[in-house]
Formats: structure tokens, C-alpha cells, sequence
């Protein structure tokens, strides 16, 4: 038919947009944004392909997805959500296949035991399994618009008035968790401006607009000035299933200043962050970017000599982090794990 | 009865000896606590603001009291200090800098000055009553085109030896008195351009008794030639024979394949790096570099002219470079009695990130820039730079430039912070390798030797 394929040469013309999107990376594009284009695009291609069963749907969304995350690995929301998404087949099918929704779960040891060769067969077609599973990922759309607000509104419960709090970069999450609490308490908000793209300034800018007293600092000066703050709230790129936290660079010697005067790491982050990887080696998820930014071309005279570094993440251990605040509500990093376990399933955290 | 008499006799003998200790002892204890009395006394009379006024114009040969004259560039707060201090500078004829823009409140106890708008604004030129060389030298410091505390303090040596050298007593005056009167309105002017560092100020110190310390015999030209030698002296011993002390000593913990990291501009330990460089050890240097000041540029290319491997990051970096260092040098702008290090802001950031990662912290800091002042946070006592240094140059500054029209918003460029004790590891001086808590052991030392 030629409707269809031409539907489908405009998905494919879609997929390769997003993905070329991600690999540029030079527009900044905002976690919730990728979350939500990837859903859509996700939403698209269940809706439009070609597959007969939940098993060839589930081949087609892992390969999209493998070639989504490829193009951008510190993009993480990408894969994250495909995870759901591949979770959202499988529930759909098992309740399909009138499976309960009890021996889904994988908890029981004996029950783990017993199984055996316990492999689900996707194979089985069933007719409303498309109408159903774009039914869910319309709600997980939905879910998804609404992360912002709902961390939001916890702000009241942990900001009391007259504190200091302290934040660095810029972090959407925290801004909209710092404007509902000022609605009603009066605080203040120390700013680390984030060297060397200094992001800290356009944060410090959007919060003193709302009447906040904000104050722009300096990153030297975090353990200077950190004796006299009472929180501090953060924002965060990527948690790890273990608790860790890929968030901006000059995070980890925030974590450090706040735990050495004892302040209360709080970090403000949606679930669609969390993803299901582990941190294996230190180092493997560094990012760098040119270093124009920290050492500009016209010191040309030095630049041949010498090394410049710029990497834009840092890894934040778990035990530096006093609190999550995301929008099922706040929990200790310690909880991560089982969090991690209702979204996704093992099975789809290689895709 | 004789057996009494003795016994009676001998507890009386023994009383007696032992009682003329005992005696002894207790009118010594009493004098003791009169003394403190008394003493306490005259404290309580002398830190009233009164006689902290009534000071300036004490002879500077008077004993050194007991009482810590809190300066005056931490009272901003304070009104009635702001006006001892106008008046004190109107009698001196040295104008008063004001502060600007929104401080932010917990630093509302310092000053905050701009860079345009200098204190030679409001002078006419030439003035009479600042040297001409002084005026140069202030201007120097507050526009920051003189930077780092031994580059200060050598500057101001060498000014008040010019200084010196240019003036003749008046009739009817002494020199060792004169001579510090002329320079106390100089000092004022300094103050007032920029807050004085604690290597200025103990150079100063020795400065003011050496002159006080004129014997009135001598004539004007020996009296003369004889202080510009002292300072030569001092400059010799102090600043650059204790360089080349702690850069042996430094080059004793630098072995082959160390990496190092250093953190802004230390003149100290670029010229460990470079003498130890020029004595063959092979080593790599990171150099940590921080806005606004971005000093550790100058570092940088100072190793790379001297041909020394480095790497630059920013000090939002050092979790990326520290698993790869293998000590970090830093050098300080003072040591305080309790042995925390004041050095520029960022240091103790670096110290405790080394911590954490179990990397030493080696500080180089020259005896002269000891201090008998403690402190425990960075905020008491400051400096706070010009704010409009935050501001990013081109249109990245867009966000920040109207900063003065917002009223929520302040800008914080702290100078200065304070490194607790134990994030240091050891501290080279020209004395040998010390702990940090040594500090007020050397202190007194010095003190006894003066």
C-alpha cells in the first residue's frame, strides 16, 4: 500500500532527524524533551510498523533503540526510555496472555528455582495488543509532563524559612522546586556559577526574578562559603541503579563540602532519569567538549604544549547523597535499586 | 617536759622553713593575681573605642599592649568606626574609597570596592601629602596589575626605600619619630587602595621598629643608608633566601614521575617546579585554574617556557584529574596561629578533595607571612573583589550585566578562604617541614629571638 510506506519512509526520514539531533548535541536538548520525542517517536513506530507479534515489535523497538543510544551514550533518558517502553510490551502481552500478574515478578527465590527454563514466548499474536500498548504509552506521556510539577510540589515539605540554600548550574527541576517554595517561605539561594559554561548565572537570573535573594558565586568558593548553608539541592543527568548520580562537573566537590560540615544533599530528579546501568569503571562515562571554553585559541603560543581538559560530567558516589526527590516521591539512595527493578525489567537493561 | 620542746620545736623549725616557702609562695601567688588584676583593668579601660581612637596617636616606641585592636577593614558594619576612620583620614589627607553596589549580607562587614572608579579619582595630582611613588604603588594594587603576596610586599619594600631615600628631616624634629608619622598617612592610602596582605603587614611591623629603634646619635645620611640596609636585609633573608630554603627542601619530596597538581598563582611553588625541573627530576604538573582571576595562566606558561609537562583544567575538574596525582603543592598567603592556611579562594576546596581521594597536600609558605591572628571560617575576615568581575565577557555576559537593577540579585567574588588544619598535610617553610599545628611554636621562636 502506498499510504504505508509512505508512512513509513517519513518514520525512518523522523528517526534519522532524532538521531542526528542527539549525535549533534550543540542545541542542549533537555532531558524531559529527548524523553518525550523518544516516547512519541517510540509511539510512531509501534503505531505505523510492521510486526505481527509482541516478540517482533520488541526486536524492532530494541534495534531503534540500539541506534538511539548509540548516537548520543550520555543522553541516557534515550534508552531509559526504551526500556519502558519494551516493560509497557511486556506486561501488555502477559495481560493478554492471561498470565496473572503475580508470577510476572521475579521476586520468589523458589519461585526462581523452580521455573527453570522459564522463557516467555512473545510470539503469540494478539489482535488488540497495538491498541493497548499505545494506550499505555499515551499514559506514560502524560506521566511525563507532569514530573516537573509533581516534584514541585513537594518543595514546602522540605524548605522552611530563612535558609540558605545552596545549588549549582542549572537544573530546570530545581528551578520549579525553588519557585513553588518561594511562593510561600523566604529563603535565600547561593548559586556556583559552574565554570566553565557558567550556567549558574542564568539559574541565579530566572529564581532573583521570582523575588528570590539569590547571590552568583564563584565555583573556588563552595567550601568557603558552605559552613553557613543548610541544604543543598541539585539537580542530576543521570542516577545510577545504585544510588550514584552522573551530574554536572563540580558536583562531586559539592557532595564532598556538604558532607564534611554535615549539609543535607537533596537531589531533585524525575524517574526518567533513573537508569539501569552500573557504574563500572570510573571513568567510562566521562564526556569531554572542546576546550575552547577553558583555554580560548589566543593563548595559540601554549596550546601546542600543553593538555587542556574538559569534561562535563562527574560521578557522585551514593553515600555523599542524603535524598531523592523525584516525582513518586522522596527516597534514600539505598532504595534505588527496587525502584529501578519496578520500572524496568532485567531482561531489557542490555539493549 | 622536754619531749614536747623538741617535737614542738621541731614542727615549729619545719613550719618555719616550710612556712617561709609556703609564705613565700602565697605572697607570690598574691602578687600574681594583683598584677592580672590590674592588668585585666587596664584591658577593659583600652578596648573601649575611645582608647582604641586614642592608639593612632601613641608613640609606636610605647610596649606592645596586650589588647588586639580590631582593624578596621572588618567594621564596615559599624558606624561609628566608618566615622573614626573618615576623620582619621581627612587628618591625613588621604582620601576615603567608597564601597559599591548590594553587599551580599553575610559579608556586609567588609568593603567592596570597584575597579573604575580608583582612589586617585578624588586626589589631585600631584599630591602633596602622598609620595608620589606610593600613589604609583596603590594604584598598582587596586587595579590588580600587582598580584600575589610576595610581589606586594617586595613592591612595597622597595617604595618605602625610595621613600626613605628621598626624605630629610625637618628642623627641630627626630628621625626615628618623624620618619613614621610621614609614613602613617602612606600606609592609610595603601590600606585604603587595597586591604593590606599579612606579609605587608609584618614587613611593615619590622619596618616601623627598625626605625624606632634609631639611635638618636646618628646623623641623618648614616640613619638613612642604615635602614635602606636593614630592608635590603629583610628583602635578602626573608623573601629570597627562604625561597631557595623551601625550594631544597621542597625538591627532597618531588621524585621522578610524580605528578603534581598546583592550584592558581604561587610565585613560591612555580619556582620550586622550575629548580626542580632544572635539576632533572621528571615530573608532570596539572595546573588548576579558577574564575575570575584565571591566575593559574600565568603559572602555566611560566612551567612551559621552562619546558615542563602540563595539563589545565578548571577546579570544577579536579574529581576527573586527582585519581591520576601523586601530591598536590599549594602555596599560601598566610598561616594563622591555629594552623589554618589562608590562601586564595578555591584552596581549601582542593584540599579536601585530596582528601578524599587520599592524595598529600604540601603547602610552601616563607616564615615572614606567619601570623598571630586565628580564624575559623572564611567569613570574618575577607576581602570581597570588585563584583563586576563575574561577569562573563561577550555575550555570554548577557545574563549578569544588569545586576545592580535587580534587587534579589548579589554577586559574591571572594579573594581569600581559610583551609582547616587537617586537610593539610605539611607545610615547608624555610625553617624545615612542619606541621600545620607547629605554626605558633615558630611564632613565639621569633617572638623570643626579637
Amino acid at each position: 500500500m502506498p499510504g504505508a510506506a509512505e508512512k513509513e519512509s517519513e518514520l525512518s526520514e523522523r528517526i534519522e532527524a532524532f538521531v542526528a539531533r542527539l549525535k549533534r548535541g550543540g542545541e542542549r536538548l533537555s532531558s524531559e524533551e529527548a524523553a518525550r520525542q523518544t516516547v512519541g517517536l517510540l509511539r510512531k513506530i509501534i503505531g505505523h510498523g510492521r510486526w505481527g507479534s509482541a516478540g517482533e515489535l520488541m526486536a524492532l523497538i530494541r534495534k531503534e533503540g540500539k541506534r538511539m543510544t548509540a548516537a548520543q551514550p550520555s543522553e541516557t533518558t534515550v534508552g531509559n526510555m526504551v526500556r519502558r517502553v519494551l516493560k509497557i510490551i511486556r506486561e501488555e502481552y502477559g495481560r493478554l496472555h492471561g498470565r496473572s500478574e503475580e508470577s510476572d515478578q521475579q521476586e520468589s527465590l523458589h519461585k526462581l528455582l523452580t521455573s527453570g527454563g522459564l522463557s516467555e514466548d512473545f510470539n503469540t499474536p494478539y489482535p488488540p495488543l497495538r491498541a493497548n500498548v499505545i494506550e499505555a504509552i499515551s499514559e506514560l506521556l502524560i506521566e511525563l509532563e507532569g514530573t516537573t510539577d509533581n516534584i514541585a510540589m513537594q518543595a514546602l515539605e522540605h524548605i522552611h524559612s530563612n535558609e540558605v540554600i545552596m545549588t549549582v548550574g542549572y537544573s530546570r527541576t530545581v528551578e520549579a522546586f525553588l519557585k513553588e517554595a518561594a511562593r510561600k517561605r523566604k529563603f535565600h539561594v547561593i548559586v556556583a556559577e559552574c565554570a566553565p559554561f557558567c550556567q549558574g548565572h542564568e539559574m541565579a537570573v530566572r529564581l532573583s526574578k521570582e523575588e528570590i535573594e539569590t547571590t552568583v558565586m564563584s565555583d573556588a568558593a563552595i567550601f568557603a562559603v558552605m559552613s553557613r548553608v543548610n541544604k543543598v539541592i541539585i539537580g542530576t543527568k543521570t542516577i545510577l541503579a545504585n544510588g550514584a548520580l552522573i551530574a554536572v562537573s563540580g558536583t562531586h566537590t559539592l557532595a564532598l563540602a556538604a558532607k564534611h560540615h554535615s549539609t543535607p544533599l537533596i537531589v531533585c530528579a524525575p524517574m526518567f532519569k533513573l537508569s539501569p546501568q552500573f557504574p563500572n569503571e570510573e571513568d567510562s562515562f566521562y564526556k569531554f567538549v572542546s576546550p575552547q571554553e577553558v583555554l580560548p585559541f589566543t593563548e595559540g603560543e601554549i596550546l601546542s604544549k600543553i593538555n587542556v581538559h574538559c569534561p562535563v560530567f562527574d560521578y557522585v558516589p551514593p553515600e555523599l547523597i542524603t535524598l531523592f526527590i523525584s516525582n513518586i516521591g522522596g527516597n534514600a539512595p539505598s532504595y534505588i535499586y527496587r525502584l529501578m527493578s519496578e520500572l524496568y525489567h532485567p531482561d531489557d537493561h542490555e539493549l | 617536759m622536754p619531749a614536747p620542746v623538741p617535737s614542738e620545736g621541731l614542727a615549729g623549725s619545719e613550719k618555719l622553713a616550710g612556712g617561709k616557702s609556703k609564705a613565700e609562695l602565697r605572697a607570690e601567688r598574691r602578687a600574681k593575681q594583683e598584677a592580672d588584676r590590674a592588668l585585666k583593668q587596664t584591658k577593659k579601660v583600652e578596648s573601649t573605642p575611645a582608647a582604641a581612637l586614642a592608639k593612632p596617636r601613641l608613640q609606636p616606641s610605647e610596649p606592645q599592649s596586650m589588647v588586639k585592636r580590631v582593624p578596621e577593614h572588618v567594621q564596615v558594619d559599624d558606624p561609628a568606626a566608618q566615622k573614626r576612620l573618615a576623620k582619621k583620614l581627612e587628618r591625613q589627607q588621604v582620601p576615603l574609597r567608597p564601597d559599591y553596589g548590594a553587599k551580599v549580607n553575610l559579608f556586609s562587614h567588609l568593603h567592596q570596592y570597584s575597579r573604575k572608579m580608583p582612589l586617585t579619582q578624588q586626589m589631585s595630582i600631584p599630591s602633596t601629602a602622598i609620595h608620589p611613588a606610593v600613589v604609583r604603588l596603590g594604584l598598582q594594587y587596586s587595579q590588580g596589575l600587582l598580584n600575589g603576596s610576595n610581589a606586594r610586599c617586595l613592591a612595597l619594600l622597595q617604595v618605602f626605600r625610595q621613600v626613605i631615600r628621598d626624605y630629610s628631616t625637618p628642623p627641630n624634629e627626630e628621625l626615628s619619630r618623624d620618619l613614621v608619622a610621614r609614613l602613617k598617612p602612606y600606609i592609610s592610602f595603601l590600606n585604603q587602595c587595597r586591604p593590606l596582605s599579612a606579609s605587608m603587614g609584618n614587613a611593615i611591623k619590622y619596618l616601623k621598629k627598625e626605625i624606632s629603634g634609631l639611635s638618636s646619635t646618628l646623623r641623618e645620611e648614616e640613619a638613612k643608608g642604615k635602614l635602606q640596609g636593614s630592608i635590603d636585609g629583610y628583602v635578602r633573608e626573608k623573601i629570597q633566601l627562604a625561597a631557595e630554603a623551601i625550594s631544597k627542601y621542597a625538591f627532597e619530596k618531588i621524585s621522578d614521575g610524580d605528578v603534581i597538581l598546583v592550584y592558581g598563582c604561587s610565585s613560591l611553588v612555580s619556582r620550586t617546579l622550575c629548580d626542580a625541573h632544572a635539576n632533572g627530576r621528571a615530573f608532570r604538573v596539572i595546573v588548576v585554574d579558577s574564575r575570575p582571576r584565571l591566575e593559574g595562566r600565568d603559572t602555566l606558561r611560566r612551567l612551559v617556557r621552562k619546558g615542563i609537562r602540563c595539563t589545565y583544567v578548571m577546579i570544577t575538574a579536579i574529581s576527573y584529574m586527582l585519581p591520576e596525582v601523586s601530591k598536590v603543592l599549594l602555596g599560601a598567603h598566610a598561616l594563622l596561629a591555629n594552623g589554618s592556611v589562608m590562601s586564595r579562594v578555591g584552596t581549601s576546596q582542593i584540599a579536601l578533595v585530596s582528601k578524599a581521594y587520599n592524595v598529600p597536600v604540601l603547602v610552601c609558605c616563607e616564615t615572614y607571612k606567619f601570623c598571630e591572628r586565628v580564624q575559623t571560617d572564611s567569613f570574618v575576615s575577607n576581602e570581597l573583589d570588585d563584583p563586576d568581575d563575574l561577569i562573563l565577557p561577550g555575550k555570554g555576559g548577557a545574563h549578569l550585566r544588569g545586576w545592580k537593577e535587580n534587587s534579589s540579585l548579589r554577586l559574591l567574588n571572594l579573594v581569600y578562604d581559610v583551609t582547616p588544619p587537617e586537610l593539610v598535610d605539611l607545610v615547608i617553610t624555610d625553617l624545615g617541614m612542619i606541621p600545620c599545628t607547629s605554626v605558633p611554636v615558630v611564632l613565639r621562636v621569633k617572638n623570643v629571638e626579637q
